[in-house]
């Protein structure tokens, strides 16, 4: 087994709110291999997008450590980040909000380049800008258009080549193609994984939907409230959820299958709770419906309960739900 | 921009309008209960009939007035913005009592309200809050609560829950079943997921720059194997949960610029299978049996006769 | 359209910033004809010394020639000391107009500054530095003018700083709200992510997009600051009598309304034509640096 790419272990983000402590992500553990995918599925307000921003420390996490290559970066300084931010990007999910209105294509993609003093010459920097756009896709007429010239799929694909512009090693994906059509989301979700073949990129992808993050997925970790509830390969999750709120996800999509018409889906009751000031148990509680005084006495804890595959209910250490 | 859009609907039935941006749904639904920009939106021809009201485009506005919100109603996609976050969400419910029912005492009018916030999972105890106390999905249940107020027979929802998180969709939308099922509501659902549509409609229209090119029932549309190339391509965009799939096939290119759409049939220079004839003629409605139509040169001449 | 295309395709080469603002710029010919005349007016307040001579035309008092209708020899007539209203103009074009400009692009350019350091950095920063620029703000241009140039003697260069300070809060305050509006933007958050130092961030992603207000609202204080030059010196606060000012000038003019008003005619008219063209160019910068706006 390679070395992984990124770890991170007891990863913990709080804000302060004037309600109380918010726990945007609470002791969050995981690593990724080179060329490897971790999907992080949940609903709004699960964290997720602040577990991306962390990992990148755009957000400075509360505790924790965050290993890239062996090399604990929590503890870096300032000008020593900027040489590993280089390698861990991040593509966003508004491909619009995302790109600076006032800049054009090659200004955009060759921003990170001028930053990080990557070129030497203009003339090195304009022929990177160009093998740069064919990687993503984009025609090379389009250098001097503007973003809101352009369709969404075309955004994304102009992220796409800023993110790839500093060679990263790791990339952070928000969402990346929540906001496109669902053809134009295909052609896009097929692009990222042919870079992801061609330069052994490793992917942490934050998405809501499943359907999603099962196509592109090594292994999927689905949040709650902040905390990692349950985590395994995707084909091992998708085949046998454990917690329970996996499996209220997973029966909630709609799927494109007429014979399921008809069955209802697990509903789950009750809508998802604040992550303000949680309660020191399960924080599905108040929405399981296998909840049971027991789940009160048992803190967070996230359990191997086959080999690859962890998950934080404390039924299912016992066997008790299946 | 919407060219010879047609079709149908029976009491108490849905019918899912699938496309993707710019397809032309929302305008569709923003036609059907006249509420088009008048400086840009015009109706140039064709008729929509409804119950034993005859042709809406020939009513004047006091009737479309009186039409609006009591027989026909819509439910928009941003719970948030259909909201006034200034006045309690009773209020709101109790203003299209006082458009469409004036005759009803306040105090009836109230245990309407009661009532309705209570059919749709709210305990009517909440109806003095302001929007803002409420999360995305109660909001939803709110503007559902405020359409089905006058018990409409018609009821567009114009994506109900595609700002919603999956679990809380999947609530709204069995209480959206169980409610039409109650009050016996046809509804149009506009929306760009398959998988709701397979769910939730009896019928389908995909919708493709304006023109719907392909119906049926939904058995017709899920389950047979002939179907129009954009609704092949729209299959095979969508990661299948239930197979392995290595590769996505997506439609190539992108959606036509409504103010400048192709001759012929609009959806051939995207088309894996397009045909000299594609480029030049628009396709004619054909008829590939039931209630199945496609607008496509592939199925047209003799093969089948409707 | 099509030609269009075809003529994008040719120009792969990627265009600089620069640029493709002046080629936006050049296509607005109301923004052209402002910077025509603002040019225009500028090279002749350059060159007032070869087309009339300062001392024997604009200063000297030639009381035979006094109170004169425009003419071929004083094309805009002569005032009531027998100075040539034209040559004065030409002259006064070097006090107003450099005075306006360099005032207004000091404050824009501290204004700027302090607003995007307070909009930015927000928190302590701001409320310090905002709070400040509200005590500034709350005396009125021309009271502070007189104030600043009342404490601090009255000369050319305490004029121009008194102008300066007291536009300072306005741009402040435009730039922070635009900023504010800015900085949670997602692009801000990219630049960040790729290692962009704050400074970068301000200056080449904030504030250009923060540009638009900024520009409209130099311009419109431009005019108003000619005449605040005007009514100092009126007072005796600001440029002293025998030098040819604008702004003076119009006073002075304005005793013989009846009988000459090309005295007050003329430097108003000057007066209108340089702020018309500072508004016109103003506009047109505002469009051209934003992208969105091309057709």
């Amino acid at each position: 087994m390679d070395k992984p790419v990124l770890e991170v272990n007891h990863l913990k983000k709080y804000f302060k709110t004037p309600a109380g402590q918010l726990h945007a992500v609470d002791d969050v553990s995981f690593a990724i291999e080179k060329g490897h995918t971790l999907g992080v599925v949940g609903e709004s307000g699960c964290g997720k997008t602040t577990l991306g921003r962390t990992i990148l420390r755009l957000i400075e996490p509360t505790s924790g450590e965050i290993y890239f290559n062996g090399e604990d970066i929590t503890k870096l300084k300032k000008d020593n980040m900027k040489a590993i931010r280089r390698k861990m990007q991040l593509i966003f999910q508004d491909p619009y909000a995302s790109l600076n209105p006032r800049m054009s294509v090659s200004e955009i993609i060759k921003e990170p380049m001028i930053v990080n003093k990557m070129c030497s010459s203009k003339k090195e920097l304009d022929e990177k800008v160009k093998e740069l756009m064919e990687l993503v896709g984009l025609a090379p007429r389009l250098v001097n258009t503007y973003p809101h010239e352009m369709d969404g799929g075309r955004r994304q694909r102009v992220g796409i080549a800023r993110a790839l512009a500093t060679n990263p090693e790791f990339i952070v994906c928000d969402e990346p193609v929540s906001a496109l059509d669902v053809s134009i989301q295909a052609q896009i979700l097929n692009l990222m994984m042919d870079l992801q073949e061609k330069k052994q990129l490793s992917y942490l992808f934050i998405t809501h939907d499943l359907s999603v993050v099962k196509h592109i997925s090594t292994e999927i970790a689905v949040m709650y409230l902040g905390q990692c509830v349950e985590k395994a390969p995707t084909e091992e999750l998708f085949a046998h959820p454990r917690h329970p709120y996996t499996k209220a996800l997973l029966s909630a999509i709609p799927v494109i299958d007429i014979s399921q018409r008809g069955k209802k889906p697990e509903l789950l009751t009750g809508e998802v709770n604040s992550p303000v000031n949680p309660v020191s148990y399960c924080r599905f509680y108040s929405r399981c419906k296998y909840a049971c005084d027991k789940c009160k006495e048992h803190s967070y804890e996230l359990k191997e309960i086959s080999p690859g595959h962890f998950s934080a209910c404390h039924m299912n250490f016992t066997g008790e739900i299946e | 921009m919407l060219n010879d859009v047609s079709f149908s609907l029976n009491n108490g039935e849905t019918l899912g309008l699938v496309g993707e941006t710019g397809a032309g749904k929302t305008t569709t639904a923003l036609a059907i209960m006249r509420l088009l920009p008048k400086r840009t939106g015009f109706i140039t021809g064709g008729e929509i009939e409804f119950a034993e009201e005859g042709n809406l485009l020939e009513k004047n506005e006091e009737i479309m007035k009186a039409i609006r919100g009591h027989r026909i109603s819509m439910i928009f996609q941003d719970p948030m913005t259909s909201l006034n976050p200034v006045i309690r969400v009773g209020e709101q419910i109790k203003e299209s009592f006082e458009v469409h029912m004036p005759d009803l005492s306040d105090a009836e009018m109230e245990k309407k309200v009661d009532e309705i916030l209570e059919m749709v999972g709210i305990p009517a105890s909440r109806k003095r809050e302001y929007p803002h106390q409420f999360s995305g999905g109660m909001k939803q249940r709110v503007v559902i609560a405020m359409a089905l107020s006058c018990e409409p027979e018609l009821l567009i929802a114009d994506e109900p829950t595609t700002a919603l998180d999956v679990t809380i969709q999947a609530q709204v939308l069995n209480m959206m079943n169980e409610l039409k099922k109650k009050l016996g509501t046809s509804m149009i659902l506009i929306t760009h997921d398959l998988g709701i549509v397979s769910q939730n409609c009896e019928k389908v229209a995909v919708m493709y720059a304006g023109s719907i090119i392909e119906s049926g029932t939904a058995e017709e549309i899920f389950t047979k194997d002939k179907h129009h190339p954009y609704t092949v391509g729209l299959f095979g965009s969508i990661p299948d949960l239930n197979k392995v799939t290595d590769r996505l096939s997506p439609i190539d290119g992108l959606m036509p610029d409504p103010m400048d759409l192709p001759d012929g049939c609009v959806f051939h220079p995207r088309c894996p299978k397009c045909m000299e004839i594609c480029k030049t003629k628009v396709p004619e409605t054909v008829s590939l049996g039931g209630e199945h139509l496609v607008k496509c040169h592939l199925f047209g001449g003799g093969e089948i006769d409707g | 359209m099509s030609r269009r295309n075809a003529k994008e395709e040719t120009q792969i080469k990627s265009r600089s910033q620069m640029a493709s603002i002046w080629m936006r710029l050049k296509k607005n010919k109301m923004a052209m004809a402002g910077l025509f005349m603002l040019l225009a007016m500028i090279l002749i307040a350059v060159f007032a010394g070869i087309i009339a001579d300062y001392d024997t035309e604009a200063i000297q008092q030639n009381m035979p020639e006094r109170m004169q209708t425009p003419s071929a020899k004083h094309w805009f007539g002569t005032d009531n000391f027998g100075r040539d209203v034209f040559a004065r103009i030409i002259h006064g074009s070097r006090i107003s107009l450099s005075m306006s400009i360099i005032a207004m692009a000091i404050a824009v350019a501290i204004g700027a500054v302090i607003g995007a350091i307070a909009g930015y950095y927000g928190g302590k920063t701001d409320n310090i530095l905002m709070r400040f620029m509200d005590i500034l703000l709350a005396i009125p241009p021309m009271l502070m003018s007189i104030s600043i140039v009342a404490a601090l003697g009255q000369s050319m260069v305490n004029l121009l700083i008194a102008l300066a300070i007291a536009y300072i809060p306005v741009f402040a305050r435009v730039i922070r709200s635009s900023i504010l509006s800015i900085k949670d933007q997602e692009f801000i958050e990219a630049a960040k992510s790729c290692g962009s130092s704050n400074g970068r961030i301000i200056f080449k992603h904030i504030i250009p997009n923060a540009i638009g207000p900024i520009i409209v609202q130099a311009t419109l204080a431009m005019g108003a600051t000619i005449l605040i030059i005007a009514s100092l010196s009126f007072m005796g606060l600001g440029v002293k009598p025998p030098s040819p000012e604008w702004g003076t000038m119009l006073y002075e003019g304005r005793d013989f309304l009846k009988g000459a008003p090309y005295l007050v005619l003329f430097p108003g008219g000057a007066i209108t034509l340089a702020v018309i063209s500072l508004n016109l160019l103003g506009d047109g910068l505002r469009d051209a640096l934003d992208p969105r706006l091309r057709n």
